[in-house]
């Protein structure tokens, strides 16, 4: 009998079971994870070459290549973010700085969480209608980053509202009681301070472009060609153009599983990428905390 | 707007202010507007189709042959379908999920959660394709074979190469697995630490702290994170179109099946008239599904919100 306990410890039988659900569970998801990884980059690592990262597909020499899906998605990722970012940020100092708390805030608090929930074919569908065939811009690079934008825009907002309100309120009352006006102090004190958060919400949001396949499947199309220099450059934005995902649901569909992994490694590479860059300026660049 | 400020009184600056104001207020209606005009185009391409065919043929009749010389535009099986899918891939994922957030949470050791979560993070961004790949390429020939044991001898069944119902639901309960794991987590983990204290003080063991009274503290949390999950398995496209086969049936386990997001994407290419409008009708099923999700996770969210203030 041990001295420190008055009674005779109890067995429970379902705390063992319990416990081993646990561990069993958390193993299962942890080895699919693993494996998931794994196994593509075992399968896919050997694809990658420079002929396949820096050439176009060609029928005549038979060979396959990525170039110019690299090409398009970083088309997609600029202008997306070009128009996103700024709505986003602009949506976020309104709501946490300009708007009294009421209906209407309520109203765009609710649609930014809508939008954000919405399923991406949903966002394809209402993109070639709306963009492709209302505006005209048929199956173009310039309709899929329109599209995008609507679906990055909720991300950018949040995570840039997020970052506002870590600011602390005496910066605010500070830069004010010095005779500062409200758009001075956002320009030159809050925005400064709120940079991290704002740069991982848009790092984020090209997480997301890059992951996307099914609302830029009706809407930005699947060209694999290399913008042509010159006006073409620019000219590229109202062609058709497939991003890596795309591809890579192509080459799925005709059964060239070689390309598709190969495609698949690539992304994940882009994908760690991101997730490392998020991490590191989440721990980094933070501000606020080390000055507080 | 001008009281707190000693220059105010200066033109140039407040039309400035006036214009930053304005500028700030148009960004914040750009979410309103996608969200209505999302709505707008959709029931309008959407309802044609219900009224040219019928409502109750589409959304109750059994046979989609659209392009058939008397086609008939009957989705019941692929809602069903939906339904179903999204269902079971929320009962294998959810259990494994969860216990898997109490694992990271609760009884992990610190370096071996270290290395886990951000694993589990990196997950969450990985694009839906790759694990529609690994489905296509890994579960549908284990299917294959599985079929090909069950049914040697039946005369009825139509072989589906492994692409049917199973691999469609594991695809789905694999991809919601971070997005549960990570809420259930973060919910688990801002449960006050005296509730804990207090249980194992009782002489509660751990594993009775944590289903008696850290799960029922973490209810609101967890169930956000679900329902995260169906919005996420009922839209999920891509993963699935190839994985869950190109017939449409009824859901049955080894059955080649279509839900509501794999018609869309493998027949909007080639659709035209009529076939194409009930492809709009599908989405806008897909859309009324999904406003219901947001609308009741919002109605969770401020249910967790005031119990916590009643506490």
């Amino acid at each position: 009998m041990p001295g420190n306990s008055i009674c005779v410890k109890k067995i429970r039988v379902s705390d063992y079971i319990l416990t081993a659900l646990i561990y069993v569970c958390s193993i299962i998801s942890i080895l699919l994870l693993l494996g998931i990884v794994g196994y593509v980059f075992i399968k896919g690592i050997g694809q990658i070459n420079w002929q396949f990262l820096t050439t176009v597909p060609s029928s005549i020499k038979g060979t396959f290549g990525i170039a110019g899906n690299i090409v398009n998605t970083l088309y997609v990722i600029v202008i997306t973010l070009l128009i996103a970012t700024p709505v986003g940020i602009g949506s976020a100092i309104y709501l946490n700085e300009y708007a009294k708390p009421g209906k209407l805030v309520r109203l765009i608090e609710f649609t930014t969480e809508t939008l954000s929930g919405i399923p991406s074919i949903i966002f394809g569908l209402f993109g070639m209608v709306f963009f492709g065939g209302v505006l005209g811009l048929g199956y173009s690079i310039l309709t899929g980053a329109l599209t995008l934008t609507i679906m990055t825009l909720p991300l950018i907002t949040r995570n840039t509202q997020e970052a506002l309100k870590t600011v602390p309120e005496h910066y605010r009352s500070g830069a004010l009681g010095m005779g500062a006006t409200k758009w001075y102090m956002i320009r030159t004190i809050l925005l400064p301070s709120s940079m991290t958060g704002i740069i991982t919400g848009v790092i984020l949001a090209i997480g997301r472009i890059v992951g996307e396949s099914a609302a830029l499947l009706f809407t930005s199309g699947s060209g694999f060609l290399l913008p042509k220099t010159g006006a073409g450059f620019f000219n590229k934005i109202f062609e058709s153009g497939g991003t890596l995902t795309i591809q890579l649901y192509l080459c799925m569909s005709k059964a060239q599983y070689d390309e598709a992994f190969g495609i698949a490694v690539v992304l994940l590479i882009i994908v760690f990428g991101i997730n490392m860059l998020t991490k590191y300026l989440a721990s980094h660049f933070d501000v606020n905390k080390k000055n507080c | 707007m001008t009281k707190n400020s000693i220059i105010g009184s200066n033109k140039t600056k407040s039309t400035v202010e006036k214009a930053a104001q304005a500028v700030f207020t148009t960004c914040a209606f750009f979410a309103v507007l996608a969200v209505v005009s999302i709505t707008l185009y959709m029931l309008m391409n959407g309802t044609p189709a219900l009224f040219k065919v019928g409502i109750g043929e589409i959304l109750f009749g059994t046979s989609w042959m659209p392009t058939a010389k008397n086609p008939s535009y009957g989705i019941f099986y692929v809602i069903l379908t939906s339904i179903i899918g999204t269902v079971m891939s929320i009962l294998i994922g959810v259990p494994i999920g969860v216990l898997t957030a109490i694992f990271l949470a609760e009884t992990a050791s610190k370096k071996l959660a270290a290395f886990v979560k951000p694993a589990v993070e990196l997950l969450a961004g990985i694009p839906s394709v790759i694990y529609g790949l690994l489905g296509l390429l890994i579960l549908n020939p284990l299917m294959y074979k599985l079929e090909i044991m069950i049914f040697k001898n039946s005369e009825t069944h139509q072989f589906s190469g492994g692409a049917n119902m199973i691999s469609a639901v594991l695809v789905l309960a694999v991809m919601i697995l971070p997005t549960v794991i990570n809420i259930s987590e973060s919910s688990l983990k801002s449960v006050p630490e005296q509730y804990k204290a207090a249980s194992l003080a009782l002489g509660a063991s751990k594993i009775q702290t944590i289903f008696n009274v850290m799960l029922p503290a973490a209810k609101s949390g967890i169930i956000s994170a679900i329902v995260l999950g169906v919005g996420r398995a009922i839209g999920e496209a891509m993963a699935i179109s190839l994985v869950s086969g190109s017939a449409v049936n009824l859901p049955l386990p080894f059955n080649s099946v279509r839900f509501l997001t794999t018609a869309i994407v493998s027949e909007m290419g080639y659709a035209s008239d009529l076939h194409k409008q009930v492809l709009f009708t599908i989405g806008l099923v897909l859309f009324a599904f999904i406003m219901i999700i947001n609308v009741s996770l919002t109605r969770i969210l401020k249910k967790g919100e005031k119990s916590d203030a009643r506490k």
